[in-house]
């Protein structure tokens, strides 16, 4: 049988399964096939392109004509028109042009794809299959690690590339595997934190989604330069596509002998298990998590002692974001210098977003650190939808929230801290005029009195407070000082909060009053008299005494 | 998978697959498939040019399908375009006429001229 000459690549993530992409994928290969070109044209699966607002997406390769919006009751004409009859169908066309541009291509779409490292295979491949990984450079890192690297040099490599944890914090990666490798245990763990549970952020169901294997091999590499001998990823049960392919990619793995004893004839002993979350946002907490996986209650432990100490079932656990442990393999692969020189120094590599709200291009990108929110607006998310840029949170519910000032700011750590404001997780929400700023903080103190856990009175009553205050002032209710009340709480929250997420909500009432204290005031009614002193920090703590 | 080499050997025989869906090519063949040229054995053409291109080990040309161009009578009709080359029609283009192609124009880089529809 002669090689396919063309390839349908139809995106099916998460998103895209519940309306319908696997119908779709059936009745294209269906279609094609009454056609007599079963042998000639072949149907894939493969992960996000990118687009999340243009419905069922196709790709066909080597063309590179991407399909938008596709339905089942559209395919007939599609494989008529365009496989049977050789003419490309203009009108389903997304945005009429070519989007899936090859990496060597170095016009603007081009660049969206030229240089990543997390997403390069995503769109590309098929994700559940472990060939066409390995044809793209893949298990090479781990091949090389394992047969010319000691698990020493494994870490200090980690180190030298500069990278910090995606998940947020930006915690130098290396130097939290050094922490956890220099201790001595019968038994260590690696976790994979997927418990991505801010909300706008989707970047790592992508990852997942797109190319399990990254995360399976970044995994390994971990394991390897620890000394540790399982691995675990904890998935929320949200998360049913990522489930199924990362399963599927362990399985492969363990298969072609890239993980289970002796891998590669090295000596190294690694297998991975899927643990499933049920999706509370603290559990993103590393010890709240490690607390789920032991089948407790998702409560955030005591620090000391860190997990790199005592973790899992007490024993020494490291546990990285998604993102992060997908940029391993690239690291070990071209080494430290190669990473290190991209995007920000202080920052190095690139970044994954999901981008959303009022723009043009809603979906997923992957940037070097030294761009621009300007850039993401206007380069990545096709400019504004509608209206004129007001302000954009960074990093989801729990993210700052930036004005038109901070648009020329690079996207690090760094940059950012030095203006005030963090990362966060790899959300940017966007929006114009029509959002108004009390309407906005009140649904984020929705979210977040919805998900505390209880725990600690700081957190438990303070988000409550949070709440009403910002209830009264998107009714324009608000008693004059509720402002200063507003920030002294937050502060308070942020220094005696037992977890990140009593800490959360300091970032979007903070930066809302930095840049936004006219509007806020505008929630304020001059003339009502406070009833009854309420909701300072110390009444709260009364409270619980 | 036993040691590295044998990721190598997968990495290089999954490549060669993978070259076929990479838009980046050395050259294009695109059969023209209108009725016409599906009467006239474009279908055959089609799978003669896979076949051959695959014996021929070149992974880095893409193959595709295109309307009819107007010269119903002179079809099944190819037009082959290298990188940076002034594009190539042939007509009449049978199996024997694709292998010659495949093997003087695309191997060897020299246009059939007697194929050419002119």
């Amino acid at each position: 049988m002669a090689k396919p000459r063309a390839y349908v690549m139809v995106s099916v993530d998460a998103d895209t399964v519940v309306i319908g992409a696997r119908e779709v994928k059936t009745r294209l290969a269906a279609e094609i096939g009454t056609c007599g070109l079963g042998e000639e044209i072949r149907v894939l699966e493969t992960g996000s392109f990118g687009p999340s607002d243009a419905g069922i997406v196709a790709a066909v390769m080597p063309e590179g004509l991407v399909y938008g919006n596709l339905t089942p009751e559209r395919i007939p004409q599609l494989v008529e028109e365009h496989f049977v009859k050789g003419r490309p169908v203009s009108a389903w066309l997304l945005a009429g042009e070519h989007i899936l541009p090859d990496p060597e291509t170095t016009d603007s779409r081009g660049q969206q794809y030229f240089g990543r490292i997390v997403l390069d295979n995503c769109g590309r491949i098929d994700p559940d299959s472990i060939e066409e990984y390995i044809a793209n450079d893949g298990y090479f890192a781990l091949g090389k690690a394992l047969t010319e690297m000691t698990p020493e040099a494994v870490v200090e490599e980690v180190k030298d590339s500069g990278l910090r944890g995606r998940g947020g914090a930006g915690f130098p990666t290396g130097l939290k595997w050094s922490f956890c490798a220099s201790e001595k245990a019968d038994m260590k763990y690696v976790i994979c934190n997927a418990d991505e549970g801010e909300p706008g952020t989707f970047k790592d169901r992508l990852i997942m989604e797109g190319d399990p294997h990254k995360v399976i091999e970044g995994m390994a590499l971990c394991g390897y330069a620890l000394g540790a001998t399982q691995g675990y990823v904890y998935i929320r049960g949200e998360y049913k596509l990522s489930i199924e392919r990362i399963r599927n990619a362990i399985e492969a793995a363990r298969e072609n002998g890239l993980l289970g004893k002796d891998i590669m004839g090295s000596g190294f002993d690694f297998d991975i298990a899927v643990k499933i979350g049920a999706g509370a946002y603290v559990c993103g907490e590393e010890t709240a998590l490690i607390e789920s996986m032991e089948g407790k209650r998702g409560l955030p432990r005591v620090k000391p002692p860190f997990p790199a100490k005592a973790g899992f079932r007490g024993k020494p656990t490291n546990v990285n974001n998604v993102e992060t442990l997908a940029n391993i393999p690239f690291i070990i692969r071209n080494g430290a210098a190669q990473f290190h020189g991209i995007g920000d120094p202080g920052t190095p590599g690139t970044k994954v977003y999901t981008v959303l709200g009022h723009i043009n291009r809603a979906g997923l990108i992957e940037v070097p650190t030294s761009v621009t929110l300007r850039d993401v607006l206007e380069d990545y998310a096709g400019g504004m939808r509608s209206g004129s840029f007001k302000m954009a949170q960074l990093g989801g519910t729990a993210g700052d929230l930036l004005d038109a000032s901070m648009l020329d700011v690079p996207l690090n750590y760094d940059s950012l801290a030095k203006n005030g404001h963090s990362l966060g997780s790899g959300a940017i929400l966007f929006m114009n005029e029509t959002i108004k700023v009390c309407d906005f903080l009140h649904a984020c103190m929705k979210f977040f009195a919805h998900e505390s856990c209880g725990n600690c009175n700081p957190c438990r009553n303070g988000m409550a407070a949070l709440l009403e205050l910002t209830a009264r002032l998107k009714k324009g209710e608000g008693y004059p000082g509720d402002i200063a009340l507003m920030e002294e709480l937050v502060m308070g929250m942020q220094s005696i909060a037992f977890c990140p997420l009593g800490q959360s909500p300091a970032a979007p009432v903070l930066s809302a009053v930095r840049y936004f204290r006219d509007e806020l005031h505008a929630g304020i009614n001059v003339d009502a008299v406070r009833p009854r002193p309420e909701h300072t920090m110390r009444h709260l703590m009364k409270l619980a005494s | 998978m036993k040691t590295l080499d044998d990721l190598r050997k997968m990495r290089e025989q999954v490549r060669k697959e993978l070259d076929m869906r990479s838009g980046n090519k050395r050259a294009r063949v695109t059969v023209c498939m209108g009725t016409c040229g599906i009467a006239a054995g474009a279908r055959e053409t089609m799978q003669a040019f896979l076949r051959e291109l695959e014996g021929a080990g070149l992974g880095d040309i893409a193959v595709t399908a295109a309307g009819c161009a107007g010269f119903c009578e002179k079809e099944p009709m190819v037009e082959v375009e290298v990188k940076d080359e002034k594009p190539v029609r042939y007509c009449h283009v049978d199996a024997a006429a694709v292998a010659r192609i495949v093997q003087e124009h695309l191997v060897g880089g020299k246009v059939v001229d007697d194929l050419v529809f002119a």
